[in-house]
């Protein structure tokens, strides 16, 4: 691979998180190189997704902080994170249900639109190109992800595995610096997650974008990542390359000794 | 002619994104103009006008405004009439306070003062979501039945909140017969469509789907959901407001606070719903099929009713209409929940593969 | 210090009812996430049966006493809300399950319409009398206590007690008996109570049938207040707030937020309203609970609920 590995760029210190009495998160701190594939592993309730979820500020952490490119925050917000170049995908796919395919990726260049509310019901000038230069990007996340042929179908009526692909083009679409995915491969076949790998693989290595991978397929965290964070119970039990978590005793007992 | 888009194809992306992609449609909607602004005067007699027409284009405006914000932004509001009176209000007084404004200048203000006030009364939308909100919305219609009943400043000191406007004209324009007010109505109808077109297929419009659809996605995706609420607010009440001073000033001439009372407001909801939310056609069906729906059980229940030799009283008219109306909603919530404006679409996705049905 | 108290209490009697009303909202929405906004319509529809039931009997039947007659004429008014319900399930909810709320709510308009037409077609349109023997006069408590004592209103604390009462038996059967339990299973997760094969269209027959009675004790007592009137229909309007500021599935909430309304409305009116001129009561209450939402949007004992995603 052409790329290299960067300076920290997303770092996470001592962070808590819990709702009501279910603890989430206890005091979980990793970092996430530039450039790099972070996997993070982890048996069904271990925290994965709260852990994407405090990243991008959908959850408030209760403490801890995150630090990103430098800058301290005890907590991020959802608009601050994706204008700070942060996208993601979600475990139970989050499209716009009502909308076709087109529109949802057009929904991902929303921060880079420019033109106002009048003149887009004027349809004016500015909106007018803006529209079309916006659909120009779009069409070609949809040419990179291989979805041509469901462009103008609405995403409600496509088979799971399409949204799920979809759900990635919505988050490419915004041109991330870093893209968390949440088990973009759950429930795939085995050819659908062949795609998918491959998708994941082109945009860090075309793009260069920073990849946080919640993943269950072992065989796959193990072949695509660079390193992987082992979360149990809302606890960090394992980080480093994925050779030294296969061997670390711990996470054998905990995560592959359990079924999920 | 058939109606297919075979042989249609889009050499551009911007060809691709007009706002009728398929030729045949384009003729349709131009010949439905043209009679619309040349062959309607010269068939339709006062009566239809003034009974059927005319209220249908208001209401239709309205519908628009109100299907913006539940149809494309997934806020329920039981407040609309609330934003039509506020809009005739406001109209009134800038029109009977201001020297020798012009009545254009005078609707867009009533209409931009209810935007205003939409904006107020949608800050509950930025915490609290759907029933909760619906209920929150008539706060609005509550509040707004009060103050033009009760502060006199507002209706010019009139008791009972009752005001009139006579002599209105635009440019040299006189607007007094059924015909002018029609067509007058129907201008607005028009520029208004087009703009409710224009923002619901540009950045705008799909940042009210997307919170509508999913809000906590158009988050992460960077949709700031107060912006996209309270836009949708302000242009939905822009449009109820400036249907509410059409409605005020050109069909009723003159009016109180009844006329926008929270009736109003289910009668709107009833349109959106009917026609189809999130679907700018829809607000047209579903304001035809209000409009006309009452004006035909008038006609058609004494006439049963003469039929099987019993005579119907007024009331019992009134009673049965009721019942109708509100059996027929229910009727076509459950045979069509998306409203006239699926079946229309259905209609036509089995014209564009007729004869050959899969 | 004595009217303050005197506008207190009458502000608590008040708003006992709407805490009725608001637990016939919360327990349809409870069972089938239906939001009714028939619950009006059903008022006015019980009212209207009872009145003119308790007219027609002594003829129908040659019953002299006046308590006999309001009985039978309470009894078929009540069988006649279980009729309404039983059709409310079979004719409309059945074939609207799954559908928005927005889609249901519209529903219950419609079901609204039609109540009030066929009320109004069967049972005429006129203002009627429901005399059930309600006391008029009010009278004076705690003379010892106060300068001049309390002046209240008899009438309203009897409709006050008989409204506890009901709202006190509905929260033991909710929370006692097995169809109360069934009830709350229903509500936490309709699939899974389904699963467990609790009879989901059973449930909510029952629930309306409950709603169907909160709606006709409320009518008697309006009724025989205000006389029996189309306006009693909108009435329900005004238990809205109420349910907003409780929680839409909180019984406890319907309760005390019924009470808060009642007073907060009372207060406004006597305190605020000379300064703004009258009738504020009905938005005052919507204010009320927007700004309370705007706090606290789950409710009074909502919890927080944060989305997962
Ligand atoms: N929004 C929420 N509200 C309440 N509890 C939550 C919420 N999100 C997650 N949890 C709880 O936090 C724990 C971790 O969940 P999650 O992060 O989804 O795990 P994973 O993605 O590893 O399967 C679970 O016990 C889950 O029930
Ligand atoms: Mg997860």
């Amino acid at each position: 691979m052409s790329r290299q590995i960067g300076e920290v760029i997303l770092d996470l210190k001592n962070v808590s998180l819990a709702f009501g009495g279910v603890k989430a998160l206890t005091d979980i701190s990793f970092d996430v190189r530039e450039h790099e594939i972070r996997a993070i592993i982890g048996p069904n309730g271990a925290g994965k997704s709260s852990m994407l979820n405090v990243i991008n500020g959908v959850y408030r952490p209760q403490q801890g902080e995150i630090i990103l490119r430098g800058q301290h925050f005890s907590k991020m917000n959802p608009f601050k994170a994706a204008k700070a170049g942060i996208s993601r995908t979600f475990q139970n796919i989050a499209l716009f249900k009502g909308m076709n395919v087109i529109d949802n990726l057009m929904t991902g260049r929303n921060l880079k639109i420019r033109s106002n509310l009048i003149q887009q019901a004027f349809w004016w000038g500015p909106a007018r190109r803006e529209e079309l230069a916006h659909r120009a990007k779009v069409e070609q996340v949809i040419d990179f992800l291989e979805i041509q042929h469901i462009r103008k179908t609405p995403v409600g009526r496509l088979p799971y595995g399409l949204q799920k692909r979809v759900d990635l083009g919505r988050a490419l679409a915004m041109e991330p610096s870093i893209l968390l995915l949440d088990e973009p491969m759950a429930g795939m076949n085995v050819e659908e997650k062949q795609d998918m790998c491959r998708f994941i693989l082109d945009v860090n290595d075309q793009f260069g974008t920073t990849i946080v991978l919640i993943e269950h397929d072992m065989a796959v965290v193990m072949d695509i990542s660079d390193r992987v964070v082992v979360l149990d119970y809302g606890r960090k039990i394992g980080d480093g390359d994925p050779d030294e978590v296969r061997a670390s005793p711990e996470v054998i007992s905990a995560y592959l000794g359990a079924s999920h | 002619m058939l109606y297919r888009e075979n042989g249609q194809f889009k050499t551009s992306y911007a060809a691709d994104q007009q706002i009728f992609p398929i030729a045949q449609d384009r003729w349709a909607i131009v010949g439905i103009l043209v009679f619309a602004f040349i062959g309607v005067p010269l068939l339709v007699d006062e009566y239809l006008f003034r009974a059927i027409l005319i209220p249908f284009l208001i209401l239709s405006l309205a519908a628009l405004g109100v299907n913006i914000l539940v149809g494309f932004c997934g806020q329920i509001t039981l407040g609309a009439g609330a934003f039509m009176a506020v809009g005739a209000y406001a109209a009134y007084n800038f029109h009977i306070r201001v020297d020798g404004i012009p009545l254009l200048v005078s609707f867009l203000l009533g209409g931009l003062t209810s935007a205003a006030v939409g904006i107020f009364f949608g800050i509950p939308s930025l915490r609290v979501r759907g029933l909760y909100l619906a209920v929150a919305t008539l706060a609005a219609q509550f509040f707004t039945d009060w103050v033009f009943l009760r502060v006199p400043w507002f209706t010019d000191n009139a008791s009972s909140g009752s005001v009139s406007v006579s002599n209105l004209q635009v440019l040299a324009w006189q607007i007094d017969a059924p015909v002018d007010k029609y067509l007058f109505c129907l201008a607005f109808l028009v520029v208004f469509a087009l703009l409710a077109k224009n923002m619901t297929r540009s950045a705008i419009g799909r940042q009210w789907m997307a919170i509508r659809d999913m809000d906590v996605a158009a988050e992460v995706i960077g949709i700031r959901p107060l912006f996209a609420k309270l836009s949708a607010f302000a242009v939905s009440s822009f449009f109820v407001g400036t249907a509410g001073a059409l409605w005020g000033f050109i069909h009723l001439a003159s009016w109180e606070p009844a006329a926008f009372s929270v009736d109003r407001s289910f009668q709107l909801l009833f349109m959106v719903i009917i026609g189809g939310l999130g679907s700018i056609m829809g607000s047209f069906f579903g304001a035809a099929f209000i409009v006309i729906l009452p004006i035909a059980l008038n006609q058609f229940l004494p006439a049963l009713g003469g039929l099987f030799g019993v005579t119907i009283s007024t009331a019992g008219i009134s009673h049965a209409e009721l019942i109708i109306f509100g059996a027929l909603i229910i009727f076509f919530l459950i045979k069509e929940p998306h409203g006239i404006a699926r079946l229309w679409s259905t209609g036509k996705e089995k014209l564009r593969l007729w004869p050959f049905p899969h | 210090m004595g009217f303050f108290l005197e506008t207190l209490i009458g502000g608590l009697m008040a708003g006992m009812l709407y805490s009725l009303v608001a637990l016939g909202f919360v327990l349809i929405f409870k069972a089938s996430g239906v939001f009714n906004f028939a619950q009006g319509a059903m008022v006015l529809f019980a009212a209207l049966a009872m009145a003119r039931f308790s007219a027609w009997i002594p003829q129908w039947l040659g019953i002299d006493s006046r308590f006999l007659a309001n009985t039978v004429a309470f009894l078929l008014a009540g069988a006649l809300m279980f009729v309404v319900a039983w059709l409310i399930e079979r004719l409309v909810l059945r074939h609207l399950v799954n559908q928005e709320g927005a889609t249901l709510l519209m529903a219950t308009l419609g079901i609204a319409y039609v109540l009030e037409g066929v009320g109004t077609s069967v049972f005429g349109s006129d203002i009627y009398k429901i005399d059930v023997g309600m006391p008029k006069e009010p009278v004076m408590i705690l003379e010892g206590a106060f300068e001049g004592g309390l002046l209240i209103n008899k009438e309203d604390f009897v409709a006050a007690l008989i409204a506890g009462v009901l709202v006190g038996l509905l929260a033991l059967f909710f929370q006692k008996t097995s169809t109360g339990r069934a009830l709350r299973a229903v509500a936490d997760d309709h699939q899974a109570a389904q699963s467990i094969g609790i009879p989901l269209n059973r449930i909510w027959v029952i629930v309306w049938c409950v709603a169907g009675v909160v709606a006709l004790v409320a009518g008697v007592i309006w009724g025989s207040k205000l006389g029996v009137q189309f306006s009693l229909a909108t009435v329900a309007l005004r238990g809205l707030p109420v349910v907003i500021l409780g929680g839409l599935t909180s019984i406890p909430g319907a309760i005390i937020g019924g009470l808060i309304i009642g007073v907060g409305e009372k207060l406004s009116e006597v305190y605020l309203g000379p300064m703004i001129g009258g009738g504020i009561e009905i938005w005052f209450a919507y204010q009320l609970a927007l700004v309370f939402l705007l706090f606290r949007p789950q409710g009074l004992f909502g919890e927080k609920i944060i989305d997962r995603v």
